[in-house]
């Protein structure tokens, strides 16, 4: 293994996961790249309604 | 489509004649070939479907290209291969909703009123395809056009009884090949359940039909039985076998056999399957690609120890293809990921990221106000409605207005480059937007103003769209008056904005982590590898904690030697101090400096740091019942792991051994599922089988919650020949002691008979209970719930951190969990405190904060009292002691203070009193 490190982290798939991991990532000084396949992020968490047991808006 | 200029504005959906499957509405209704997923998407643009686009599959139509105010669409892109050369990868491709056509007895493909919870959770959505109404037939048109669909549509109706089939798709290897449980769906059944009768009135009858009811997360058994004795929602143990569907009404006749063999017939108006999460041949494929290890369920195979680690150096995982999992674990395993990611790359942290170069600030103090007032047309969204030419006009005559103009889109790009031209050319110095929600678009308004110089809070944005347009569709005129209304409260208000400053943070960059069990080591070692100085403090002579007492996780893996792996790293680790037999003893300050003196053996230590980690775990209950203590045979979980552990030679001489569970858990004084029990006792069941295999083995449950491919266990135990008896809550076993004999007493609840087993071992899974440890709360301000557990900042996207901002949590002090769990929680919780200790040279306050004159200050105290953040105090000395002071760090800028103080000494900067009441005046001024 090369000695030189790449500062940027590839993040596959933009739901609720992929998504805070790119933040975390990018807040604490790294480069993220996040792909997502889908048109759009947010993933299976913008299609539910409330989630529980706070029945707080999903979206 | 070009992204880059799309605006989202819609036009083109409003033309296009294409029309494929709404996979956002699980398939219930059709979309255009060009589309956004949905209203809100991010990014907020359009998309082509190329399969069924009339011009790139038959190069007829082009009308998006013909009405696209902005030129954004292209038919000739084609696919682009781009190269990224990163550190780390982070695969989290989540999930796909098992398909339930392939089950015959259900009829899913053929009868319209048995629909996924998928679609059902859409139907339950005001934004879904019946707008939240819950009515039968969801799958037809709400018009429809073709005779079958009309005939059917002629039947719709609002459903009286719906009910939920769980392990649709899950736990079952007979119809398909997912032996594992989904984790979730029990949980978001009895939610559909309870949001279904909220929309549909008290009286819609609504069933659940289950084998175990998995409610193992915080607050999820006091959800499962609010379902139950408030909303009236039954719960039926029994799988179903069959659905007919009555020819005439399309109503569903179900056939069931109940718990006490009774074969039970019902017709249900609909029927909705809570389908299981499943893992794509798609995501398979990939996983292959990158060369990493599944297990047999097809998720990632990940350790206890490293539980965000594939198989593969450099790719970490996250989510559900981690193992079936509900948001919160998502959102732990998404934080645990960024952190093991960040500590495999911390050498070249800082190397690719740029920092923002900000325009040096123009002084406008003492200047005359000079408004810029910018109205936006939001495409045909406000000015489909409101008259934006004659509201510029109007913008152009109102007091210190120098300029206004209209935009189309005033958040667009070039819009944004034109803002930062004019305020330099007309030297304007407050600014006025008037378009949609200062939500979603007034921070990028603010960095236009930075970009050009301007302090950013001599901004006013006021929503013609969301509060106008949008709800007066039918009235023109009074939107546009409205919008008037709006733009001369909002210029009243900001001719007399101030430039705010935001007052810089220190941060001490180093770490207490409170706590030194698997959590508390998981976290101090990440913040350790990127570079910080950790301190971790442990009252018992030694690292470890409870995880001591355990022989193996649920995987398998000896958790002694990981364990003594682990503590060996952090006790090498430079970065780490261990303070064991430590106690804290006082805690002072607030995010970034915080003060605490620690006690070690008598001796006094005082230390400074930026971060805290309240990692103090739980312990196991001692029971008061089933004989506990009064027979060496009647033991706790935890003794039967240490007799496993020293390899007790007493265990040769069990034939018969049993197992109690809930010991403790989900009864009116101790509510909650302590989550690891029935893993545990299935787990040390295996382990007596194996050793011993004509060894009798029960175990006696109330619920099996062995979740996730947890459940893998639970049938190789049951394969093993190990008993299973169920017993309700209310008819607990009894256990005896008589002539020397162990005897165990219940009803069996399949043949509704008393039955008696001796033993010679009985183990009772005791639940686990949280420390209450109200100093620690009350030291860090942090709460707790009525159990005693410490209460997260939000309970699904904030399970690693609380509202008090630099103080963080994992481990089973926020809910009991087993040992990949709190690992993860621990690393989430370090991830989480990284992303604030980079911010050292670069946190600062919000300009928007309470600020006391002490002049005025009455020194009552009402604003010390009533502060939610305790950002007020009283001084302690100088020539105000005793008057209050607002911590600008502490403070949120709600106003609560402002409002309650009877001396008008607070003022919220930037909402001050005069500014409140110039926007009052301007509305009830006549024009």
């Amino acid at each position: 293994m090369s000695n030189k490190l790449t500062g940027s982290v590839v993040v596959i798939g933009g739901g609720i996961s992929g998504m805070l991991s790119a933040l975390d990532l990018a807040n604490s000084g790294y480069y993220v790249y996040l792909v997502e396949k889908g048109p759009s992020i947010g993933g299976v968490m913008a299609q539910l309604d409330k989630t529980f047991p706070t029945n707080d808006c999903a979206m | 489509m070009n992204v880059d200029l799309c605006v989202g504005c819609g036009a083109c959906a409003e033309k296009c004649p294409g029309k494929f499957d709404d996979t956002y509405n699980a398939g219930l209704i059709k979309r255009t070939a060009i589309y956004v997923e949905y209203p809100q998407a991010v990014p907020l643009k359009y998309g082509i479907n190329p399969d069924v686009c009339l011009k790139l599959t038959k190069d007829k139509c082009g009308n998006c290209q013909d009405v696209c105010p902005a030129n954004a669409i292209d038919y000739t892109q084609t696919e682009e291969t781009i190269t990224i050369n990163a550190g780390s990868i982070i695969f989290s491709p989540g999930f796909t909703a098992f398909n339930p056509s392939k089950f015959d007895n259900y009829n899913y493909a053929g009868f319209p009123n048995v629909v996924t919870s998928m679609e059902f959770e859409r139907i339950l959505s005001a934004t879904g395809p019946t707008m939240g109404h819950v009515t039968t037939f969801p799958g037809l048109p709400l018009k429809p056009k073709k005779k079958k669909d009309k005939l059917l549509a002629e039947k719709r109706k609002d459903p009286k009884k719906i009910a939920w089939f769980q392990c649709v798709g899950s736990r079952d290897i007979n119809k398909c090949d997912n032996p594992y449980c989904s984790s979730v769906c029990c949980m978001y059944a009895v939610k559909e359940a309870i949001i279904a009768k909220e929309h549909a009135g008290g009286d819609l009858d609504c069933s659940i039909f289950y084998m175990d009811m998995r409610t193992p997360g915080k607050d999820f058994e006091k959800y499962y039985q609010n379902a139950k004795e408030k909303h009236g929602i039954n719960f039926i143990r029994s799988k179903v076998h069959s659905v007919t569907q009555n020819p005439d009404t399309n109503d569903l006749d179900i056939r069931y056999v109940d718990e006490m063999g009774q074969i039970i017939d019902d017709t249900y108006d609909m029927i909705v399957l809570s389908v299981g999460l499943e893992i794509s041949e798609e995501t398979k494929d990939l996983a292959q690609k990158l060369g990493i290890d599944l297990t047999p369920g097809g998720f990632c195979k990940t350790g206890s120890f490293e539980p965000v680690t594939s198989s593969r150096d450099g790719i970490f995982v996250s989510g559900v293809f981690n193992n079936p999992k509900d948001i919160p674990e998502s959102v732990l395993d998404a934080s645990a990921a960024a952190s093991a990611a960040g500590d495999a790359l911390s050498r070249a942290r800082d190397t690719l990221t740029l920092e923002l170069e900000k325009a040096k600030e123009i002084n406008v103090a003492g200047e005359r106000p000079r408004i810029g007032a910018f109205i936006c047309d939001c495409g045909s969204n406000i000015k489909g409605v409101v008259d934006c030419e004659a509201v510029t006009q109007y913008a152009r005559t109102l007091p210190y207005v120098e300029f206004a103009d209209e935009a189309m889109y005033a958040c667009s790009q070039d819009a944004q480059n034109k803002m930062v031209e004019y305020i330099k050319e007309k030297k304007l110095n407050r600014i006025v937007v008037a378009a949609c929600t200062p939500k979603t678009h007034e921070p990028l308004f603010q960095e236009t103003l930075s970009n050009a110089g301007l302090n950013k809070y001599l901004f006013e944005m006021t929503n013609i769209r969301n509060h106008n347009s949008w709800v007066h569709k039918n009235n023109p005129d009074i939107a546009t008056q409205k919008a008037k209304d709006l733009v001369r409260m909002a210029v009243a208000k900001a001719a007399l904005a101030e430039p705010l400053k935001e007052e810089k943070i220190d941060v001490n960059d180093s770490v207490v982590v409170i706590g030194g069990g698997l959590a508390g080591m998981a976290s101090a070692k990440s913040l350790a590898t990127q570079g910080y100085k950790t301190h971790i403090i442990e009252k018992k002579e030694k690292l470890g904690g409870e995880a001591h007492k355990l022989y193996k996780t649920a995987q398998g893996e000896d958790v002694q030697t990981h364990l003594d792996e682990l503590i060996k790293e952090i006790e090498q680790n430079e970065n780490i101090t261990v303070h064991c037999n430590t106690s804290l003893e006082s805690v002072d300050g607030f995010v970034g400096n915080f003060k605490s003196t620690l006690k070690t053996n008598g001796k006094e230590l005082d230390l400074e740091y930026g971060v805290a980690v309240l990692a103090t775990g739980a312990k196991a209950f001692v029971p008061d019942e089933y004989e506990y203590g009064k027979d060496d045979r009647i033991i706790t979980s935890l003794d039967l792991d240490k007799m496993f552990k020293e390899n007790d030679a007493g265990l040769d001489a069990i034939n018969s051994a049993v197992f109690i569970q809930c010991v403790g858990s989900r009864q009116p004084d101790r509510p909650y599922c302590s989550r690891v029990c029935c893993t545990h006792s299935i787990d040390n069941a295996i382990e007596l089988k194996e050793r011993k295999p004509d060894m009798d083995v029960f175990i006696i449950y109330r619920d099996i919650r062995t979740y996730g491919e947890k459940e893998l266990l639970y049938k190789k135990a049951r394969e093993l020949g190990v008993i299973f008896f169920r017993y309700d809550v209310d008819q607990k076993p009894e256990v005896s002691i008589k002539n020397d004999k162990l005897l165990i007493e219940l009803i069996d609840h399949v043949l509704n008979q008393p039955i008696q087993i001796e033993a010679d071992l009985l183990t009772l899974a005791t639940a686990i209970v949280p420390r209450k440890d109200e100093k620690l709360a009350n030291f860090f301000k942090v709460p707790l719930n009525d159990e005693g557990f410490f209460v997260e900042k939000h309970a699904k996207l904030g399970p690693a951190e609380f509202a008090t901002d630099g103080v963080f949590l994992a481990g089973s002090g926020h809910y009991p969990k087993p040992v990949n769990e709190a690992i993860t929680q621990g690393r989430a919780s370090a991830s989480r405190a990284l992303t604030l200790l980079a911010k050292k040279d670069n946190l600062f306050t919000s300009g928007v904060v309470a600020s006391a004159d002490p002049l005025k200050c009455s020194e009552c105290g009402v604003c010390v009292s009533i502060c939610p953040y305790s950002a007020p105090g009283f001084m302690t000395d100088g020539r105000f002691e005793g008057k209050a002071r607002v911590n600008a760090v502490l403070c949120k800028g709600c106003g609560l203070c402002v409002a309650s103080c009877r001396s008008g000494a607070l003022h919220l900067r930037g909402f001050d009193t005069s500014q409140i009441f110039s926007q009052i005046f301007a509305l009830g001024e006549v024009v």
